[in-house]
């Protein structure tokens, strides 16, 4: 199978894997579609060092763009790219957030150190700020 | 030093979002068993891809950026490195997230 579909096939057996395998559901909350809008903003900034910076490159036979260039940095946008790095890394950067967090609750439902939540906030300033928004 | 630029980015991962540990008390690292139980499931299942887009020759690697050491055939160790560390990250944003909106959580 080529990335583009690898890709596809993450997408689809992560929400699987938490709406019926684990039955987590995270993708029903909206905590989670904040918190993966905030992770993907900084997956297109770290991801675009990795391929920007060409630690990582790409073969055009897996992906929809083409190849990474030998030297300089690919495409920023367009050419199936997005940040430098190949739209298919949506769907591994997806699969993997989805992974984890369904995990991280499904850990949680069966008793693991459920006992134990988040906050309060350390600093004053940041709770006020937030509870604002 | 320019071996290290897989790690470095991996760092500055671990730089955005480990203050809210800290700061936000989001208590994900105090929750350590849960890491400990779903980081090696995680590891296992996106080192498998890896392997196999290694193989295919979906993608490579800049040997001059990373550490140099490959396991389980072909995964250089930068890579294990990241399936352990964007996992907390991605955990830590949205602890944080869930403790400053609990509203937006439906148990």
């Amino acid at each position: 199978m080529s990335y583009t579909q690898l890709s596809l096939t993450a997408i689809v057996l992560s929400i699987v894997l938490d709406i019926y395998i684990l039955r987590t559901k995270i993708l029903r909350q909206r905590v989670f579609w904040v918190s993966y809008a905030i992770v993907v903003f900084f997956q297109l900034l770290s991801n675009g060092l990795f391929t920007g910076l060409g630690i990582v490159k790409y073969r055009d036979a897996a992906i929809l763009g083409g190849d990474s260039p030998d030297t300089g940095t690919p495409a920023f946008v367009g050419d199936g790219r997005l940040a430098y790095a190949p739209v298919e890394d949506l769907g591994f950067g997806f699969g993997l957030v989805v992974l984890a967090i369904s995990l991280w609750i499904f850990l949680e439902r069966r008793g693991i150190q459920s006992e134990t939540t988040a906050g309060p906030p350390r600093v004053g300033w940041f709770s006020g700020r937030l509870k604002r928004f | 030093m320019r071996n290290l630029h897989y790690v470095l980015v991996l760092l500055g991962c671990l730089a955005g979002s480990l203050w809210l540990e800290f700061l936000l008390r989001t208590r994900v690292l105090r929750r350590w068993k849960r890491l400990l139980i779903l980081t090696p499931v995680v590891v296992a299942v996106f080192s498998l891809w890896d392997w196999y887009a290694i193989s295919r020759g979906h993608w490579f690697f800049d040997e001059t950026q990373i550490v140099g050491i490959r396991v389980l055939g072909n995964i250089p160790v930068d890579e294990i490195l990241f399936f352990c560390v964007i996992p907390v990250c991605a955990i830590l944003s949205f602890e944080a997230v869930r403790s400053a909106r609990p509203d937006w959580w439906k148990k």
